[in-house]
């Protein structure tokens, strides 16, 4: 088993948002298909444990703005439609380096707060990272014929290489659910390797596409092959499937990470997407992360929420936390 | 902090829950509490004592030491209530019932922080678990109530109750107590515990607030002293109490002998079985609700981890790493997993009992606890054998305490390797593993994957040292029920005495002996007695039965008993038909017999050997139709009522009914898969050693049924005092209720007694629900399931 080494590239020194900036760089391990497929998950204990955590823990007060505070950093603010145009994601770039009103910061003792990352289309990476430049906000793009992942291979690694051509210091692949669906656990191995090697120094982001996959079971043998693959994060969903983000499935992956980190001593990051769009949510979740990971996963080298409308409602949380008053959407600039 | 400091750090910081209306409760009694007696709050007695906030070491009240007189006072005017409330029709009481369970919900908060404020409990506790579960609890008995008139008809109430509850869950017990009691028609005086008698007082409050009739419920608060004057009180009928295994034997002596129905819910020491192929991650959580919920302070706690041994180490490393993020503090802080102890006597029982543990290695969590207050860690001591201490008895902390087995046997064997049997846990991902093991732990309720789930609709209950009796579901309705049959006081029946110039019957010299075994046995004293006839005939000796030989029948019962539970159904009811089978071809030897025996006609003679075939068809029917049922849980999964065999059964038959008194009552035993020692009637035993010939000839398993003839009142306390019989059964015309009774509290083992009133043999009476129910102990299984 490699022992992590760090590593500094010049594309982290760029963007101190990377994994590899604190933590060495997992690296691709040997595809173990003993430990890789010997999961036990139980659903209902799962749910059982996912449904009790919001009772068990709450933030308030000051503690719950910083904690909001803290999520907002966490984002990768997403547009991923059809429609986008360079205008739109100028707009949504402009929304990631001041996310929030800057009288709210300054009141809150919090300027310069910025969002995780953007998170866009390959088409639109050469605009944002012209949009973020200086900013220090990567821009991630979803790759590999997202969101089915059913272009041919080669197409999907080419898209990688021109994603990180133009600019991306992320990529968020989709893996190809039918490897998971048939046991075909060489082939998602094998493809992940690929994916990675295709990255190069920009960091991969695995998206499993959980709501496709079944079992809570096949979550977790897919999430340990993909980081065994090299993935640096593991990431729920396209935002595009039936069932995206959950707690149940984040509990699963995150178990799994914490596997992962037992085993090999690498930290594998984790990003729910899809579905969360209100600020107790995120508090729940970031609960979730602390409690079944730990403080150290809770900063955006190895936590990221993919969403587009949870930052709206921190925002109007962080105005109430501020002023005592309930706060509305328009008093608060729009992507 | 500023938020930027709170922002690297991410502490969850304090969560605390608004105590105001709390407050506002107590100030508005002065925080000086009379009982709630006939519908109102009497004045502050003379006796007070305080109540506390363990959290904080804060006197939160003065309430009213009891006395004698209170006592009498409540049971009185429980008495007076009684005739209109059990006449009221059962839609009227189901309307009460709703009411309070709609009042519950109505003040669940204020209801969630006093019990966390007098309790210590975390308040998501209290407000997640306690108070809704009490709710649903009043709200299913409202529907009981409803649908007892229509389903249970031939049951009537029982009178006063007198409950005495713990202080782990204060209004959970006081609703488990009082909303079957009052959905089935009784009246009700409810000592709740000294360390926490809020909850309950406010619950007074709400029943005058829903208008329930003066006298139905009344809240006595007081110490062990009232509690001990409310269960000895001639005019309670139903005694029902839930606490430690110490004080339920206090009440088992106490109670014996008054005719007054009981039921114990008491210690436990129960297991927590993870099998390899288990969720681990899941299973570690699992503990969390098992050990450290309401501070491990909980009778089903799974306090005895038994993992298997090639997992052990890495599942051991998991929960101490899950250890390491539960949170201690203030019961109101809504973001903490441990709370208070109840109170610094029982803080220092559990550190006591630590550290007096020589054996294993002892971890504590290493996290912070409040400064002030009655805090434990959590602790986990591995590394036990079984003989140690601490793996046998209750400690009643949050201390977990583990030890490793290698097979699913062995597991099994380390489950039930305790003198206690409240409920059991299993995690197994194998469906096969965890239903085999299930029904072989000896325990009143199985988690399957899963830990201290609850609700009322299923029954909660221990076996052997745990108590008996369950709470929840019909089953537990039945339990605050009397059948509505009359009955009369049974005179002795007295064998014919010896004439002056006695002579023998037969004409060649028989031997009835015992049946101990599945083989005829000599008594071990050596001693026959003579059996004569109504008119000085002798009819033969009969075997004296002593200690000696119940011993023997009891471990030639025990060994039988495994196998004969699990016979397929279809094989049992073919061997109980076999017996009439046979009993029917010698039909007109016991009709002769027992006209000689006893002196009646040869109709009536011929009458009991027909009732008694009838009888064994009965049970032969019944065997594979006693169904479980599959609670309706508000859960995804099964919670399976399974009736299982009580295991050995003691008994004294009927002494005015020589065959159908015996057949009567080994039937439905061996229906339901127990093994039985029973001792045939006193004066006329003829007719029972007569009937091993029929035992003999029908393929009954040895040691299944056995005999021991002799007297009644020498064989009962050996039967009640034998800690390896799980019940005894008298229907004697000895006077043997109140010994029988008393002893039985050695094991704690169940005990149905006749109290001296008849029972019509030849009636409905004499058979069924009541005799399997007798039989059976009701196992919940819960298997939430889901992929």
């Amino acid at each position: 088993m490699s022992q992590p080494t760090t590593q500094t590239s010049a594309l982290s020194v760029a963007h101190p948002h990377l994994p590899q900036t604190t933590e060495p760089r997992p690296s691709v391990q040997p595809l173990d298909l003993d430990w890789a497929l010997d999961v036990a998950i139980n659903t209902s204990a799962v749910e059982r444990r996912c449904a009790t955590l919001p009772g068990r823990r709450s933030v308030k007060k000051d503690y719950q703005a910083a904690w909001l505070l803290k999520a907002i950093t966490l984002i990768d603010l997403t547009t991923l439609a059809g429609d986008d145009t360079a205008g739109r994601v100028r707009r949504l770039c402009a929304k990631a380096r001041q996310p929030v009103r800057p009288d709210l910061l300054d009141r809150l003792g919090m300027p310069g707060v910025t969002v995780g990352a953007v998170c866009v289309y390959h088409d639109m990476v050469e605009t944002a990272v012209a949009a973020l430049a200086g900013s220090g906000i990567p821009v991630a793009a979803v790759s590999t014929g997202f969101p089915a992942g059913l272009s041919p291979l080669d197409t999907r690694i080419e898209e990688i290489r021109r994603s990180v051509a133009a600019g991306a210091a992320e990529i968020d692949i989709v893996i190809s659910r039918r490897h998971v669906l048939t046991g075909n656990w060489q082939a998602l191995y094998d493809e992940m390797v690929a994916f990675r090697e295709a990255c190069g120094d920009a960091h991969v982001k695995a998206i499993l596409a959980t709501g496709e996959l079944g079992t809570l079971r096949n979550v977790a043998r897919a999430s340990r092959i993909c980081m065994l693959a090299g993935a640096d994060f593991i990431k729920t969903s396209t935002g595009k499937e039936g069932v995206n983000a959950t707690l149940p499935v984040s509990l699963t992956m995150i178990r799994a990470i914490r596997d992962y980190h037992a085993r090999t001593g690498y930290r594998i990051g984790y990003k729910p997407a899809g579905g969360i769009s209100k600020a107790k949510d995120a508090l729940t979740y970031l609960a979730l992360l602390r409690e079944e990971l730990g403080r150290r996963w809770l900063e955006p080298d190895l936590f990221r929420f993919g969403a587009s409308s949870l930052l709206g409602d921190i925002e109007r949380q962080l105005e109430h936390h501020v002023t005592g008053a309930y706060s509305t959407g328009f008093r608060h600039a729009m992507a | 902090m500023t938020i930027r400091d709170i922002f690297d750090t991410l502490d969850y910081g304090p969560s605390p829950e608004s105590e105001t209306e709390a407050k506002a409760f107590l100030d508005a009694h002065d925080r000086r509490f009379g009982h709630f007696l006939n519908g109102s709050f009497t004045a502050p007695g003379d006796q007070m004592f305080a109540t506390a906030a363990p959290a904080r070491g804060q006197h939160l009240a003065d309430v009213t030491l009891g006395s004698t007189a209170d006592v009498d006072a409540a049971v009185a005017a429980a008495r007076r209530a009684f005739p209109k409330w059990s006449k009221l029709p059962g839609h009227q009481r189901a309307r009460h019932l709703y009411a309070l369970a709609r009042l519950l919900q109505k003040h669940a908060r204020l209801f969630a922080v006093l019990e966390s404020l007098d309790n210590g409990k975390p308040m998501r506790e209290s407000r997640d678990n306690d108070i809704p579960l009490a709710q649903r609890h009043f709200y299913f008995h409202a529907g009981l109530a409803q649908l007892m008139g229509s389903e249970m008809p031939d049951r009537a109430p029982l009178g006063v109750c007198g409950q005495i509850i713990p202080w782990n869950f204060p209004l959970l017990m006081l609703a488990w107590k009082i909303a079957p009691a009052l959905a089935a028609g009784n009246t009700v005086v409810l000592k709740p515990a000294e360390y926490t008698p809020l909850t309950a007082l406010l619950f007074g409050q709400i029943c005058r607030e829903a208008g329930l009739p003066k006298g139905v419920v009344n809240i006595i608060t007081g110490d062990g002293s009232t509690g001990a004057a409310l269960a000895a009180h001639p005019d309670v009928d139903k005694v029902a109490f839930t606490g430690s295994t110490e004080v339920g034997r206090r009440i088992r002596e106490a109670t014996a002998g008054q005719g007054k129905a009981l039921t114990l819910e008491l210690g436990g020491k129960s297991p927590y079985i993870v099998f390899e192929d288990a969720d681990l991650d899941s299973a570690v959580e699992g503990l969390v609700d098992a050990i450290w919920f309401n501070q491990g302070q909980v009778c089903c706690a799974g306090s005895r981890l038994l993992v298997q041994e090639g997992i052990a180490d890495d599942f051991h490393a998991r929960l101490k790493t899950r250890m390491a993020k539960l949170r201690a503090g203030d019961s109101l802080d809504k973001s903490i997993d441990i709370g208070a102890v109840v109170d610094p006597v029982q803080l220092k029982t559990i550190a006591d009992m630590v550290a007096a543990n020589t054996e294993g290695e002892t971890h504590h969590a290493p996290i912070a606890l409040p400064q002030t207050g009655c805090f434990y860690p959590p602790t986990l001591i591995t590394g036990l054998a079984p003989s140690a201490r601490l793996m046998q008895e209750e400690i009643f902390g949050p201390v977990l305490v583990s030890t490793t087995f290698r097979t699913p046997d062995e597991a099994v064997q380390l489950a039930n390797n305790t003198r206690y049997g409240l409920a059991a846990t299993v995690w197994s991902e194998s469906i096969n593993l965890a239903l085999d093991i299930a029904p072989k732990l000896k325990a009143g309720v199985v988690w399957v994957n899963a830990t201290n789930l609850f609700d009322a609709a299923a029954g909660f209950g221990g076996v052997r040292e745990s108590g008996f009796g369950r709470e929840g579901g019909w089953e537990g309705l039945l339990a605050y029920t009397r059948p509505v049959t009359a009955t009369k006081p049974l005179k002795p029946v007295a064998a014919y005495p010896a004439p002056a110039d006695p002579a023998p019957a037969d004409p060649v010299d028989r031997t009835a002996k015992l049946y101990v075994g599945g083989k005829q046995a000599r008594p071990d004293g050596g001693y026959s007695a003579p059996v004569w006839g109504p008119r000085g005939a002798l009819l033969g000796h009969v075997s004296l039965g002593n200690r000696k030989d119940i011993r023997n029948a009891v471990e030639a019962a025990a060994k039988a008993q495994p196998g004969w539970a699990k016979a397929p159904a279809h094989l049992r009811a073919q061997i109980l038909y076999y017996m009439a089978e046979n009993l029917s071809a010698r039909s007109r030897d016991f009709t002769d017999r027992l006209r000689a025996l006893t002196g009646t006609s040869a109709a009536s003679a011929e009458a009991e050997v027909e009732a008694s075939i009838a009888r064994l068809f009965t049970y032969a029917a019944w065997v594979d139709k006693l169904d479980g049922a599959a609670k309706g849980v508000p859960l995804r999964g099964l919670a399976l009522a399974l009736h299982e065999p009580v295991g050995l059964i003691g008994a004294l038959c009927p002494d005015e009914a020589p065959l159908l008194g015996l057949v009567s009552v080994i039937a439905p035993a061996m229906a339901m898969g127990n093994a039985i020692v029973a001792v045939p009637s006193q004066p006329f035993p003829l007719a029972a050693t007569d009937f091993i010939q029929v035992l003999d000839t029908s393929d009954v398993p040895g040691g299944v049924v056995n005999l021991v003839t002799g007297s009644h009142a020498d064989l009962a306390p050996t039967l009640a005092a034998h800690l390896e019989l799980d019940s005894v059964w008298s229907f004697s015309s000895s006077d043997l209720s109140r010994g029988i009774e008393a002893a039985a509290s050695g094991n704690l083992k169940r005990t149905w007694v006749n109290h001296g009133r008849t029972r019509d043999w030849t009636s409905p009476a004499g058979e069924g629900r009541a005799f399997l129910e007798a039989a059976t102990a009701i196992k919940t299984v819960w298997v939430p399931y889901g992929e």
